[in-house]
């Protein structure tokens, strides 16, 4: 190895006038005109980044995030972690008294709706669950809060809690401080020897202080604890604090307290949640949770292809609820056949256009170009006139006799809709390149197939068509890309059979607002496509698409 | 020069007329016959009806009136892919998504001739034209001139009685142009096809063809063999057309059998032949060409009328010289004399006689 490097240091290298590398020394070259290259595309680079990459990054992203349940319930998730989801009953006590804290600081923040909604994607009846479990979680830990009330008057006031919790500094702080100022309230400092005295209730009163403070922006000497600081505070009491060993403010507050909690009346979380809904009971609800724990879950992807995650891991969704991967192949299958029409029918328009004398040819051209500068709604609206039962197509099929009367062809609201809007729509993709790559085949490529034998059919299809291949490779491209993506048309002529994926993912974005699954729907959609694109450069060669010259 | 049918006629056009437009018609009626084995060029300029004529031949372009007999029958109604015509192309049109194999196995494959007959076939029609390693090469890989040949041998793999080529040699730098009319005359005898060849190039035209046809607003204005063609044009077209020309116009003062004394419009008095004129006081444009005329008196006969010349330049060419003289009041009077060791070299300025036999020196129409 050294000797190999002292070699390439001898005869390395080529160097430049100034003892520099001839790359180095090219590459400053080059730097300037680079920057300014770059200088001129940056206005456009940051647009499209700004509003284009960049949401669309973020979208996808939301495909597998999941941090909604651990942000939301810390706590229960945490605890969670240990519980055995393959046996049959509900996680222990502890784990209820968990959710009680997690759930009543939700409720507090009005965030336990939002995560009902979440998991209700994965399991029906959790949103209603949050809901309910939600308005009563308040009541559930006053137990704790009234005896601890009952025992002294000085438990019932904030500015009290204050003294006890705060250190002096902050104290003067905050009792300066005036609302109508608006100016931050000076942000609570628990002290230090409370923090180590009574750890769960400093916690709790911390969370309760930064509600109060940042989210409310209310006084905290004005307001009074929430009730889990109490259960807080009879849980430190409880683990045996070493309240003797305290002398600050509320000292003998605390040691009074913690003689009586011993005879307090207890609350079992398991029974009130039990008692709030029954489902709190069975291991489904928990097992959703749990297995909705991380932060990442592929649970969107799993869904999207009409599975499941369970606790043995991901399984197929029942018949009855399969739905996306039908879509799918679905949208696969008439984007096929949309291409296929495509090329059925332009191919002798994009030959007859490249065949003509220019005048007639760009007089033909304007026809083909005409539904490019009408609104695509407006042409999709035409096709319903058109094919529907009482039509213009169906009543001239009657009139020929070509059908009866009484049974008039079902043209839209189907998948024929859906194929023959969409074909309309997008046959200018398909002729266009069409075209313009027949333009550059001279016509004496037939004219010599003709002269050395060969038939009109022969010399088209063994020597034109081959030629043609790169124009209907680029039509293909672009009209299936266009078709597999099309949102309007199928939800306009679509009917319920003739819909795209690209209209489950609109529902998904705007009617049911499960962002993350629609994200879900359209990465794979993106990885159909770019996977296709790939197929077709190993098979084809995409340097055979020309969409001209 | 025989353009009423005949038997030995192989080709023959007799009659035709075209137009694209129903107002003009680009080929005037056109009669033209040619035995097997014979190289006809079609020569002219751009826009004479060369071309038109070569796609009736092929079947490409109907005729608008008249008669084209291949081999006795005529072939007005049968498609091009029936004639069993070879053709070259202008482009080459070699078949870009095949291999020059492929290429000159299309016509073969068509044909239904069997797999080990064609590729014997298409070996020998490669070695025919020095391109036998090339077979797996595509048409864009080779350069122009090999293009050329794979085409050349493409139109002759099926064994055709008749090729056409449609100026196959335009888009070829001088050499090799030189190289492959040498070669494509070659193959045409050894072959024994009959061939018909389009261009606008007078020099490939003289060296290549048996006969050529020079065309000009949709008529043959003369057709004869090159020699013939070049020494004794019919008219003043051809004779400008072809090869470098001095042209002198005047009125026929007398004629005599085969001599004509002629009074130039600049002045002076020349002999020549009288070619498209009868009677005196005709108007007449006289041709001659540069190499026969002569300013030695010594070379002259007695008799010749002479002209006086002044030399305006000399231009030394290396195997000739070509001189430009002030004859008769025109300025573009060229004489070109051989680079010979005893050859005299005009000086601008000098004043000098000319003269010429007067079979070299054609009375045309004017």
């Amino acid at each position: 190895m050294t000797d190999n490097t002292a070699n390439t240091a001898s005869d390395g290298p080529m160097l430049a006038a100034d003892g520099t590398t001839l790359k180095s020394s090219l590459n400053r070259a080059l730097r300037r005109q680079k920057l300014r290259a770059l200088m001129l595309i940056a206005p456009l680079l940051i647009f499209v980044l700004l509003t284009f990459i960049a949401p669309i990054a973020d979208m996808l992203f939301r495909s597998v995030e999941n941090q909604i349940v651990s942000e939301t319930l810390p706590r229960t998730t945490a605890a969670l972690a240990d519980w055995d989801a393959t046996g049959d009953t509900a996680p222990p006590e502890p784990v209820f008294k968990d959710l009680y804290e997690d759930m009543f600081i939700a409720k507090e923040r009005k965030l336990h709706t939002r995560l009902g909604s979440r998991l209700n994607y994965e399991l029906t009846g959790v949103s209603s669950l949050f809901r309910k479990s939600g308005r009563k979680v308040e009541d559930m830990g006053e137990v704790y809060q009234d005896q601890f009330e009952d025992l002294n008057k000085f438990w019932k006031k904030g500015e009290n809690w204050n003294v006890l919790m705060g250190t002096s500094s902050w104290l003067a702080a905050q009792n300066a401080w005036d609302k109508a100022s608006k100016t931050a309230q000076p942000t609570l400092e628990i002290k230090p020897e409370i923090a180590a005295l009574l750890p769960q209730t400093a916690q709790m009163f911390t969370l309760f202080a930064e509600f109060v403070q940042v989210d409310e922006n209310d006084n905290l000497a004005k307001e009074d604890p929430w009730a889990i600081v109490y259960s807080a505070l009879y849980d430190d009491l409880t683990a045996g604090a070493n309240v003797a060993g305290y002398s600050g403010e509320g000292a003998a507050e605390l040691q009074e307290a913690a003689a009586a909690v011993s005879s307090f009346e207890t609350v079992d979380f398991t029974a009130a949640f039990t008692k709030i809904d029954k489902d709190w009971a069975s291991v489904d609800v928990w097992r959703t949770l749990q297995v909705y724990s991380p932060e990442f879950t592929a649970g969107y992807f799993l869904n999207a292809v009409d599975m499941q995650k369970t606790i043995d891991g991901p399984e197929m969704r029942p018949e009855n609820e399969q739905l996306y991967l039908k879509l799918f192949v679905r949208t696969l299958f008439m984007s096929l056949v949309i291409t296929g029409s495509c090329i059925l029918l332009g191919y002798p328009v994009g030959f007859i256009l490249a065949n003509l004398p220019a005048r007639t040819a760009n007089l033909l051209m304007i026809l083909v170009l005409l539904p490019f500068w009408t609104s695509l709604l407006v042409r999709t609206s035409a096709w319903k006139v058109m094919l529907q039962q009482q039509g213009v197509v169906n009543d001239t099929l009657v009139w020929l006799g070509v059908v009866a009367d009484d049974s008039r062809l079902a043209l839209i609201n189907n998948q024929t809709g859906t194929i023959i809007a969409m074909t309309h729509i997008l046959l200018p993709f398909m002729i266009l390149p069409l075209y313009s790559v027949m333009k550059t085949i001279p016509p004496s490529y037939l004219r010599a197939a003709k002269s050395l034998g060969a038939t009109n059919w022969t010399a088209f299809w063994r020597v034109y068509f081959p030629q043609s291949v790169p124009g209907i490779g680029a039509g293909s491209i672009l009209v299936f890309i266009l078709s597999i993506g099309y949102y309007i048309t199928p939800e306009i002529v679509g009917g319920t059979t003739g819909t795209f994926i690209s209209n489950r993912i609109a529902y998904h974005i705007s009617s049911s607002l499960n962002w993350g699954l629609a994200a879900a729907l359209g990465a794979i959609l993106l990885a159909v496509v770019l996977g296709l694109y790939w197929a077709y450069d190993r098979i084809v060669g995409i340097d055979n698409v020309k969409l001209g010259g | 020069m025989n353009t009423s049918s005949n038997d030995a006629a192989f080709v023959e056009f007799e009659r035709v007329q075209k137009s694209y437009d129903g107002e003009a018609l680009v080929v005037k009626d056109l009669n033209l016959s040619l035995p097997k084995g014979e190289f006809l060029t079609m020569l002219g300029p751009s826009g004479s009806g060369k071309t038109t004529c070569l796609m009736m031949l092929a079947g490409f372009e109907t005729a608008t009136h008249g008669d084209i007999r291949l081999d006795g029958k005529s072939i007005n109604n049968i498609p091009p892919h029936k004639r069993g015509i070879g053709m070259v192309f202008q482009n080459y049109a070699l078949f870009p998504h095949m291999t020059v194999a492929e290429n000159l196995s299309f016509p073969l494959e068509v044909r239904k001739i069997g797999k080990s007959e064609r590729e014997e076939k298409v070996k020998r029609a490669l070695d025919m034209v020095q391109m036998g390693d090339f077979a797996g090469r595509r048409p864009a890989q080779l350069s122009g001139g090999q293009q050329q040949r794979i085409a050349l041998s493409r139109a002759l793999v099926f064994e055709p009685e008749l090729v056409l080529m449609d100026e196959p040699l335009g888009a070829l730098d001088k050499q090799l142009r030189e190289t492959l009319q040498f070669e494509i005359t070659n193959l045409a005898h050894d072959l024994g096809i009959t061939t018909v060849y389009v261009t606008h190039d007078q020099t490939e035209a003289l060296t290549m063809s048996d006969r050529v046809a020079v065309f000009d607003d949709g008529r043959i204005q003369q057709l004869a063999p090159p020699d013939q063609l070049y020494e004794a044009p019919e008219n003043s077209f051809v004779a400008q057309f072809i090869g470098e020309n001095n042209t002198l116009e005047g009125v026929v003062k007398e004629i005599n059998n085969d001599r004509a004394l002629v009074q130039l419009d600049g002045g002076g008095l020349i002999d020549a032949k009288p070619v498209n004129v009868s009677k005196v006081g005709e108007r007449t444009r006289v041709s001659i060409r540069p190499e026969r005329v002569e300013y030695n008196k010594d070379r002259l006969s007695a008799d010749a009328h002479t002209l006086n010349a002044e030399v305006l330049e000399f231009i030394y060419m290396g195997d000739i010289f070509r001189t430009r003289l002030r004859v008769a009041g025109r300025d573009d009077f060229v004489i070109k004399t051989r680079n010979a060791p005893d050859q005299v070299r005009l000086k601008p300025g000098q004043q000098i006689e000319i003269g010429w036999l007067a079979e070299d020196c054609r009375a045309l129409d004017a």
